[in-house]
C-alpha cells in the first residue's frame, strides 16, 4: 500500500526534523527543586559522620574514572527502591565506567525469589527480607548482607478541595480502610463530617507499599476492603485523588511532593504522643511521622562481595545513600544506620536483623530493630 | 428480497407491512449513521491519541533521548539502549518466525495429509495453533522462562563456578583490584577452577598503556606483570608505581569475561536470543494463520495449471503459489511484528531490566526494550519523565514504522497481477 509508505516516510522525516528543532526545553523544576530543598534539611548535623566518612576513606565521585576495573553487578527487586539504586548505578558509572550494573524491576518478593537463589548481586526491597525467604536463601547456602538505605514515608491524600480533613487517627483510618468496618461515607468516620462517600485509591495489591499499609491498618491477620479502586501505577492513584472531591488515597511520598498542587496530605496522629504530623522529611527522619514511615533496603550477596567490583558498589552505594535517596524523593536514614551498614559490609556481617530465632518477623522503627544483637545469622 | 414478496408489499399500500417497509428504511438509515459514528469514535480516538502523545513527546524528543542511556535525571535520559534491544529483538524474533511460520502454513495448506493418521496429526497441529494464538502474552512469558532461560534446568549450574552448560567464544580472567587501584587479571585455563590466591611470582597480566598513560581496555593487547605480594605486618608502599602491582596476601579475585560477538551458551540465559524465541511464540500464531489464509485466497486452478504442466508439488508452491501469496502473508507480519514489538509482559519475565547503559553486543547480552522503558518512565512520579516517555513513544512508532516499510516494500515487490 503506498499510502501507508509515504505516510511512515512523512513520520519519519517529521521525527528527524524535530531532532534538529528540539534543543532546548526549561529545565524540569520538580527535580532540581526537590533535591535543592532536601538537601538542606539534611545539612543538619546528623548526616555529617557519613559525609566526612565518604570523602576521607573514598575518592570523591568527582574524580577521573578508573576504567581499569571490570566486571558486572546484577541487581533485581522492587520498583519503590529502583530510584535509588538506579542513581547510584548513574553515579557509580561515572567512577568506573567499565563495570556493568543492571537494575531490574521484579519487585520484592520476585527480586528475592531470583536473590536467594544467587542469582543476582545485589536485591531491592521495600519490606525486610521475610522468614520463608531468608530460609530459602539458608537451603541454597546464600548469605547477604542487610542494609537499609532510605525512608519512605506513606503518604495519606485527599482532594485539594476537601476542607473537612484536618487531620486522622490511626483509629480513623482503620474505620475507612478495614474490610469490617468500610465507611460508606465521611460523616461516619467522625462526626460532624459531611455525608458524602468515600472513593479510595490504594496501590495494587502486590506491591509493598499496599503490603506495609495492611500490615499497619489490618494487622497480620485482618484484610483491607475489597471495594477501592487499585493501580500498580501510582501516577493513576494521583489522578483518581485529585478528581473527586470526596476521594482519599495512599502512597510514597514522592508522588505527593510531585503533585502538591493538586492534593492535601492529611496528617497522622503519632499513636505515642498525640500531635497530628504532616509526611515531610523532617519528620519521617525523626520519626515523628509514624506508623507510616517504613524502610526500604538493599541485600548484599555475601559471595559476591568478594568480588572486586561489588565490594566497591556496596561501600559506594551505602557511602552515597543520604544522598541518593533525597535525590529520588526518598528520605535519608539516621548517620548512624547507614555507619553500621557500612561496617556490616566491610566486616560482611551476614544475617538479617528482622527475622529473629524462631523464623518470626521483628517489629519496630529500624533505629531499634538493625541493632547488632539482633542479628540472625541462620546457621 | 424475493420477487413476489415486494410485488405483494407494493399492491397494498396501507397494509401494516408498508409501514413496517418504511421502519425498515429508517433502521437502515440509523444504522448507517450508526456505522459512521463508531468508525469516527474509533479514530478521533487515535489521532487525540496521538495528539496526546506528539503535544508531550515533540518537545521532548532530541538527540540527547535517543543518544544516551536511561539516567535518573530525565534531562539526560535516554533510551539508546532500549532502542537497540529492540532492534536486536524484534529482528531477531521476525528472522525466526517468518520461515518457521510460512513453512508451517505451506506444510498445512499444500501438502495434505496422505494417510488417516496424518490427518488426525494435522488435526491436532490446526487446533494447538488456534488455541495459541489467545493465550495472554504473560504465559508465554513463563513458558519462555523454562523453556529459553533455565533449558528446564537440565544445564544445573555449579553455584561456584559462572560455567553453564556450553559456551563459545569466552574467556575468563580471573580479576584482583591492586592497592594502586589497577586490574590485575589471571587468565583462567578452565572455568570450573577455583578463584586464584595471590602468590608472588604468579602469572598476571594487566591492561596495556597508550602514551598518555590511560588504560587501553583491550584483552587482546594485555601486559605480564610481576606481581608484589605485601602482608600486613609489612610496611605499605608508598610509591605508586609499586602500590599498582601490589597485593595484599588476603585480596580476592573475581571472576570476569571477555565475550565476542559470537558468544553463545546453552542454557540461552536471560538474553537477547531467549527474548526474541519467546516473543517468536507470541506471534507464530498469527503469523501461520494469516500465511494460511493467504495461500488459500490463491486461486486453484493456478496450481491445477502448474501441475497439469508437469511441475512437483514444491515447484508449484516455490514459483506459483508462494509468489502470489507473499502480499498477504507480508500483510500477517507487519500485523504480527507490531504485536512482538509492543509486548511487555513477557519480557518483563524474560529480561525484567529497566536500567542498563550498554547495547546488546551478542545474542546472549543482557538488553531491555522500548515498551519496558517507556511504561517505567510513565510510572515514576516526576512529570519530566512522563514527558521523555512520550518522545519514546514517538521513537518506538518510528521503529515500528519502519519495520513496516520493509513489509511493506517487500509486498510491493511481489505484488503481481494474477492474470
Amino acid at each position: 500500500m503506498p499510502r501507508s509508505t509515504r505516510f511512515s516516510l512523512n513520520l519519519l522525516l517529521s521525527f528527524s526534523a524535530t531532532l534538529f528543532f528540539a534543543g532546548c526545553e526549561p529545565a524540569a523544576p520538580t527535580v532540581a527543586d526537590n533535591s535543592v530543598s532536601t538537601s538542606d534539611t539534611a545539612g543538619s548535623g546528623k548526616k555529617m559522620p557519613v559525609a566526612a566518612e565518604a570523602t576521607s576513606t573514598e575518592t570523591p565521585v568527582s574524580t577521573t574514572a578508573n576504567t581499569e576495573l571490570q566486571g558486572r553487578v546484577e541487581i533485581d527487586g522492587s520498583s519503590t527502591v529502583f530510584p535509588i539504586s538506579e542513581a547510584t548505578a548513574s553515579e557509580f558509572y561515572k567512577k568506573f565506567p567499565n563495570v556493568t550494573v543492571n537494575v531490574g524491576v521484579s519487585g520484592t518478593g520476585g527480586g528475592f525469589k531470583r536473590f536467594t537463589k544467587g542469582e543476582t548481586d545485589v536485591s531491592d526491597a521495600s519490606r525486610p527480607i521475610k522468614g520463608e525467604e531468608f530460609d530459602a536463601a539458608n537451603e541454597s547456602g546464600v548469605s547477604f548482607v542487610e542494609l537499609p538505605v532510605a525512608y519512605d514515608g506513606l503518604t495519606i491524600v485527599v482532594h485539594k478541595d476537601n476542607d473537612w480533613v484536618d487531620h486522622l487517627t490511626v483509629d480513623e483510618i482503620k474505620t475507612i480502610f478495614n474490610a469490617d468496618t468500610a465507611a460508606k461515607s465521611w460523616s461516619e468516620v467522625r462526626d460532624g463530617w459531611p455525608n458524602k462517600p468515600i472513593q479510595i485509591f490504594a496501590p495494587g495489591t502486590d506491591s509493598g507499599t499496599f503490603d506495609y499499609f495492611m500490615e499497619v491498618v489490618a494487622g497480620k491477620k485482618g484484610s483491607l476492603r475489597a471495594d477501592m479502586s487499585t493501580s500498580e501505577d501510582d501516577n493513576v492513584l494521583v489522578t483518581g485523588v485529585s478528581g473527586s472531591p470526596s476521594a482519599i488515597g495512599f502512597f510514597g511520598v514522592a508522588y505527593y511532593e510531585e503533585n502538591k498542587d493538586k492534593l492535601k496530605a492529611v496528617p497522622v496522629i503519632n499513636p505515642e504522643t498525640g500531635d497530628a504530623v504532616s509526611p515531610e522529611s523532617s519528620t519521617i527522619e525523626s520519626g515523628e511521622y509514624a506508623p507510616f514511615s517504613r524502610p526500604l533496603f538493599i541485600y548484599i550477596n555475601a559471595k559476591s562481595l568478594s568480588r572486586p567490583e561489588v565490594k566497591r558498589f556496596a561501600t559506594f552505594y551505602i557511602q552515597n545513600a543520604p544522598k541518593m535517596a533525597e535525590k529520588t524523593g526518598y528520605v535519608a536514614l539516621p548517620a548512624d544506620i547507614y555507619k553500621m551498614g557500612l561496617k556490616n559490609v566491610r566486616s560482611r556481617k551476614t544475617g538479617t536483623h528482622y527475622v529473629n530465632a524462631d523464623g518470626e518477623k521483628r517489629e519496630g522503627p529500624v533505629t531499634e530493630v538493625f541493632q547488632a544483637t539482633n542479628l540472625n545469622t541462620g546457621k | 428480497m424475493p420477487e413476489s414478496s415486494s410485488q405483494s408489499n407494493s399492491d397494498q399500500r396501507s397494509t401494516p407491512e408498508l409501514r413496517g417497509r418504511a421502519g425498515r428504511m429508517l433502521t437502515e438509515k440509523w444504522f448507517s449513521y450508526l456505522c459512521v459514528a463508531t468508525a469516527t469514535s474509533s479514530v478521533a480516538v487515535l489521532c487525540w491519541l496521538l495528539y496526546s502523545i506528539l503535544s508531550h513527546g515533540l518537545p521532548a524528543l532530541s538527540w540527547t533521548l535517543l543518544s544516551n542511556p536511561p539516567e535518573p535525571d530525565p534531562e539526560q535520559a535516554g533510551v539508546r539502549p532500549a532502542f537497540f534491544g529492540t532492534v536486536w529483538v524484534c529482528a531477531m524474533c521476525g528472522l525466526m518466525t517468518l520461515p518457521i511460520g510460512i513453512a508451517t502454513a505451506i506444510l498445512l495448506e499444500e501438502f495434505p495429509p496422505k494417510s488417516k493418521l496424518g490427518g488426525w496429526v494435522y488435526g491436532l497441529i490446526q487446533l494447538n495453533i488456534s488455541n495459541l494464538a489467545g493465550v495472554p502474552s504473560v504465559v508465554y512469558g513463563i513458558l519462555g522462562l523454562t523453556a529459553f532461560v533455565s533449558m528446564f534446568g537440565l544445564f544445573e549450574r555449579d553455584q561456584d563456578s559462572q560455567s553453564s552448560g556450553f559456551e563459545l567464544g569466552v574467556t575468563y580472567y580471573n580479576q584482583f583490584f591492586s592497592e594502586g587501584d589497577r586490574a590485575i587479571l589471571i587468565p583462567v585455563e578452565n572455568v570450573d577452577d577455583k578463584l586464584s590466591v595471590v602468590s608472588e611470582g604468579m602469572e598476571a597480566y594487566t591492561f596495556a598503556r597508550d602514551a598518555d598513560g590511560a588504560t587501553i581496555v583491550d584483552y587482546s593487547k594485555l601486559v605480564p606483570t610481576e606481581i608484589n605480594v605485601i602482608t600486613y605486618d609489612d610496611p605499605y608502599p608508598e610509591d605508586p608505581a609499586v602500590l599498582e602491582n601490589t597485593l595484599f596476601a588476603d585480596a580476592e579475585a573475581g571472576r570476569v569475561s571477555q565475550k565476542s560477538w559470537y558468544y553463545f551458551q546453552v542454557p540461552f540465559g536471560r538474553g537477547v536470543l531467549a527474548g526474541a524465541m519467546t516473543l517468536m511464540l507470541v506471534i507464530l500464531p498469527v503469523i501461520i494463520i494469516s500465511s494460511q489464509e493467504a495461500l488459500r485466497a490463491v486461486p486453484s486452478s493456478l496450481r491445477a495449471g502448474a501441475l497439469g504442466l508437469g511441475a512437483t508439488p514444491w515447484q508449484v508452491v516455490r514459483t506459483v503459489t508462494l509468489p502470489a501469496a507473499i502480499p498477504g502473508i507480508m500483510t500477517g507480519a507487519i500485523l504480527a511484528m507490531s504485536r512482538a514489538i509492543g509486548e511487555t509482559a513477557p519480557i518483563l519475565i524474560i529480561a525484567g531490566i529497566v536500567y542498563i547503559r550498554n547495547a546488546p553486543q551478542h545474542l546472549m547480552d543482557d538488553f531491555t526494550v522500548m515498551p519496558l522503558q517507556i511504561y517505567n518512565w510513565t510510572s515514576r512520579p516526576q512529570e519530566a519523565f512522563h514527558d521523555i516517555a512520550a518522545g519514546g513513544i514517538i521513537i518506538l512508532l518510528a521503529i515500528l514504522l519502519s519495520f513496516n516499510a520493509i513489509a511493506v516494500l517487500i509486498r510491493q515487490k511481489m505484488q503481481k497481477p494474477l492474470s
